[in-house]
């Protein structure tokens, strides 16, 4: 599709910039031309011209109607998924994006997709609304809670692209980035195959994992900075204060009121900007979590 | 030499003028007069410009660099939404009409006053109000939705919204009284002989800007006060958790949004049109198109909100429709353009600061026209929605509209305002370095736009730095042109050389028929009008070719003076 929307926007330009040269330059010309050379100049009026009046309005109105057309058609292409593409379910979440492949695997801001196939996108917001947007590709969709929206693309190139969440959704709205990593075709399935979770993974790694997956890095640190969050390092045990003064240990029960419920207690110093959506995570995530945490020493 | 005519003319006896007939603070306070009205909300919106501008700064200072440079991303996220909160709704929107029309709009149709002085009054207070109201939420828990207020992350923050909606729910009041006094007052007040067709083509767009501020400013009170109700007492018409829908707030924010734009820029076209005639001394061509084309716009201005939603979620076929009607609201604007040009050729062109920001509006109000265009372009919007594109559009529509209009209708009418000059050399290189500045800042946006730039992030990819640094040199060169308008505006203000009463030669009533500064009650009497207001060839009391028409000139300044520059 980007070829298509790139030689409508070159149109564009080109149009736009020879009437805008035109209009500047007569401008100028007109300023220096016309200036004025006695105190009390008073130019003979010139008469209204209803031929040069109705061109510039005729002229233009053809000149929109064209770009109309052609950005409609490109529009309905850009939204109709052809019917054998691939369906992938996206979720957005404050603030990363989480992708379920028919075969129920699942990935988080990586989204895997082979190239030469449609792929179509069906999207859906847990919190508020995002908008998945690869400039690569030229597409773009708002995701919104409570219903579905859709967007397709097909990749030709294996690589990988940029996605950017373009509806502010908070704090972290400029990290919640993701890729499309392309495969070719073959090595997709290969991809997929291999990508489950195994069920049997150690509780601190499957945690690292999730901390990557969830997103946890963009708020928490593991290096002792304090970022949106706290840092992970040091905090099991440590002794923290709230907000309303009230001090508590970090304890097991602590970090997983403060994943599940994270509005429960604030930590003194930090906004209570953390997403409810974690309340999702199952019992052995959140035991993994609490794991990989209790590690950060 | 001029100065020398006035210095004579006001030897013999101490003027009164609207200025010094009254003094003190309660003069000021409870005055009734349009133009010292007009002067408060001048105070006023300059105030809350700094305001919006500081934020603008540290905005472009933040994005400076990738990462954190000066602050958090919650910090970002109230600064960049309170710059546009602040900037909408206490600059762009009051800032022509309720200073420029105020002060000009009854001298301009040959009127002692608006219909209603108190309702004028009060439309200050209730400005005053509705910012404070709007401050009290900032202050005491920020705000950080973006200005558009969208649902439901505006109903979930914990920041001040609900003290936010309730402000401009009040502002509002503000706004729609004042478009409703100005309504009457041109019905109603136009003297003997100013009849529609010979109305200055300022008060025509003030009339167009004034049936917006009705027609429009309650529904979006009615969507702000909805979104309080949300948050205080869970209503469930926006939030999708309770049952509502968010998309429909977006319909109304934008059924009024998108008029408001022409709130800003309607007002603005008049300004322009005032300073191309004068400049040039010649009539608008097509006087006729551009006063009628200012109404048409603003009731088509109504048809067109959903091209901000081609990728919110609404059908195909509503995008497809606002599409084609986006383009025939274009066309006419387009026209516009290049009426004000055609109306400089064979004109008697004087290059001085307020014509400076007139040709600086037409250079750069058409890259925000063409590149709207492209935005309302269904394919072209996909990519570039919600994009620095957009960002820096709706800076070239908005700055060129609100600020370079305002900049040089203040310019233009400060004579007039305050009887005194100010030094026209700084105030070119001023135009100058805020033309340079704007560009510089906002015209790599479009390139950041074009490459993937989203908008409203604390954070980008390494790749866009280099533009993010031109764009916020730019920056600091726009806030250097303005501190130096607001340095020699200070200085002419209590310096300034004593301007005569006609300093430009123009033709309208507020430079023919009032003194040097205007009386309380403008005109000693009422003037009787014989021509348009662009008729130079006919302006005997400017000229004074033949004789100069002193009946029609009761001021203490001879007419006459104004042909010496």
């Amino acid at each position: 599709m980007a070829p298509e929307v790139d030689s409508l926007f070159q149109f564009w330009a080109l149009v736009s910039t020879i009437i805008f040269i035109g209009v500047v330059g007569a401008m100028t010309y007109f300023v220096v031309r016309y200036r004025r050379r006695r105190r009390d100049e008073v130019p003979e009026p010139v008469k209204d011209k209803k031929a040069i009046e109705l061109a510039w309005i005729v002229v233009p109105t053809i000149l929109v109607l064209i770009v109309f057309t052609w950005g409609f058609r490109v529009f309905i292409r850009l939204y109709t998924a052809p019917p054998d593409a691939y369906e992938i379910l996206v979720y957005g979440y404050q603030w990363y994006w989480e992708f379920e492949y028919p075969n129920g695997v699942k990935t988080t801001n990586e989204l895997h997709v082979p190239a030469g196939q449609p792929v179509k996108l069906r999207m859906t917001s847990v919190d508020v609304i995002h908008s998945f947007y690869v400039p690569a590709f030229r597409v773009k969709q708002d995701v919104l809670p409570d219903r579905y929206s859709s967007l397709w693309f097909e990749a030709t190139k294996p690589g990988e692209y940029i996605v950017f969440c373009t509806e502010y959704c908070g704090t972290q709205h400029s990290g919640m980035l993701a890729k499309v990593i392309v495969h070719p075709r073959e090595e997709f399935e290969e991809w997929l195959e291999s990508a489950g979770i195994p069920e049997d993974m150690p509780l601190a790694e499957l945690g690292a994992r999730l901390y990557r997956e969830k997103a946890c890095f963009s708020c928490h640190s593991l290096d002792g900075s304090p970022m949106v969050g706290p840092t992970f390092k040091g905090l099991y045990g440590s002794t923290r204060t709230f907000e309303d003064g009230t001090t508590a240990v970090a304890d097991e029960n602590y970090l997983r009121e403060s994943i599940l419920q994270p509005g429960a207690k604030i930590v003194q110093g930090y906004p209570n900007v953390m997403p409810a959506s974690y309340a999702s995570l199952s019992e052995r995530e959140v035991a993994a979590l609490i794991e990989f945490i209790k590690q950060q020493q | 030499m001029a100065t020398q005519t006035v210095a004579t003319a006001t030897t013999g006896q101490p003027e009164i003028h609207y200025l010094n007939h009254a003094k003190g603070l309660k003069s000021w306070l409870l005055t009734l007069d349009h133009k010292r009205i007009g002067l408060l909300y001048l105070v006023s919106v300059i105030f809350f410009f700094i305001v919006g501008g500081i934020l603008a700064l540290l905005v472009r200072a933040e994005l400076f660099e990738p990462g954190q440079t000066l602050m958090s991303a919650e910090t970002y996220n109230h600064i960049f939404t309170l710059h546009g909160a602040i900037m909408i709704f206490l600059f762009l929107i009051p800032a022509v009409p309720a200073v420029l029309g105020n002060f000009a709009l009854p001298i301009m149709i040959g009127a002692k006053d608006v219909a209603f002085p108190r309702l004028n009054l009060a439309s200050w207070y209730i400005f005053w109000l509705g910012a404070l109201t709007m401050l009290v939420g900032i202050v005491t828990s920020g705000l950080d939705t973006g200005w558009t207020f969208y649902t439901p992350y505006s109903t979930m923050t914990s920041s001040g919204v609900t003290w936010v909606a309730l402000g401009v729910f009040i502002l509002g009041f503000s706004s729609i009284l004042t478009g409703l006094n100005f309504i009457v007052t041109v019905h109603k007040m136009r003297a003997p002989g100013m009849t529609w067709s010979r109305l200055p083509l300022f008060v025509w767009g003030l009339y167009a800007t004034s049936i917006v501020q009705i027609l429009a400013t309650p529904v979006l009170g009615i969507t702000v006060l909805l979104l309080a109700l949300e948050r205080i007492m869970k209503v469930g018409i926006f939030d999708p958790a309770l049952g509502g829908d968010p998309v429909l707030f977006q319909h109304f924010f934008w059924f009024y949004s998108h008029p408001a734009v022409y709130i800003m820029i309607l007002p603005a076209f008049g300004v322009i049109s005032e300073l191309v005639g004068t400049f040039s001394r010649k009539g608008i061509f097509g006087y006729k198109f551009v006063a009628l084309s200012s109404v048409a716009i603003a009731f088509l201005g109504f048809l067109v909100w959903g091209h901000h939603m081609y990728v919110a979620g609404q059908s195909a076929t509503a995008s497809t429709i606002f599409s084609l009607l986006t383009f025939l609201i274009g066309v006419p604007t387009g026209v516009k353009v290049l009426n004000w040009i055609a109306s400089l050729y064979r004109g008697s062109i004087w290059l001085r600061t307020p014509l400076l920001y007139a040709l600086a509006f037409l250079f750069v109000f058409p890259i925000g026209g063409f590149t709207g265009i492209a935005l309302g372009t269904l394919g072209l919007d996909v990519p570039l929605h919600d994009t620095y594109f957009v960002v820096a559009h709706f800076h070239y529509v908005m700055v060129s509209g609100g600020l370079l209009a305002f900049l040089g209708g203040l310019h233009y009418w400060w004579p007039k305002m305050f009887g005194r000059l100010y030094n026209e050399k700084l105030a070119q290189i001023a135009a100058l370095l805020i033309f340079v500045g704007f560009n510089v800042t906002f015209f790599p946006q479009f390139i950041l736009g074009t490459q993937g730039m989203p908008r409203r992030y604390f954070d980008y990819v390494p790749e866009f730095t280099t533009l993010h640094q031109l764009s916020t040199v730019g920056s600091w060169i726009l806030g250097l042109g303005l501190l130096l308008v607001a340095a020699y505006l200070l200085h002419s203000l209590f310096k300034g050389q004593p301007a005569p009463a006609n300093p430009w030669g123009a033709g309208t009533l507020e430079w023919t028929h009032t003194g040097r500064i205007p009386s309380p009650h403008n005109f000693e009497r009422t003037p009787v009008v014989t021509r348009g207001p662009y008729d130079y060839h006919l302006a005997e009391e400017i000229f004074g070719n033949g004789h100069g028409d002193e009946r029609r000139t009761p001021t203490v300044t001879p007419a006459q003076g104004q042909a010496q520059h």
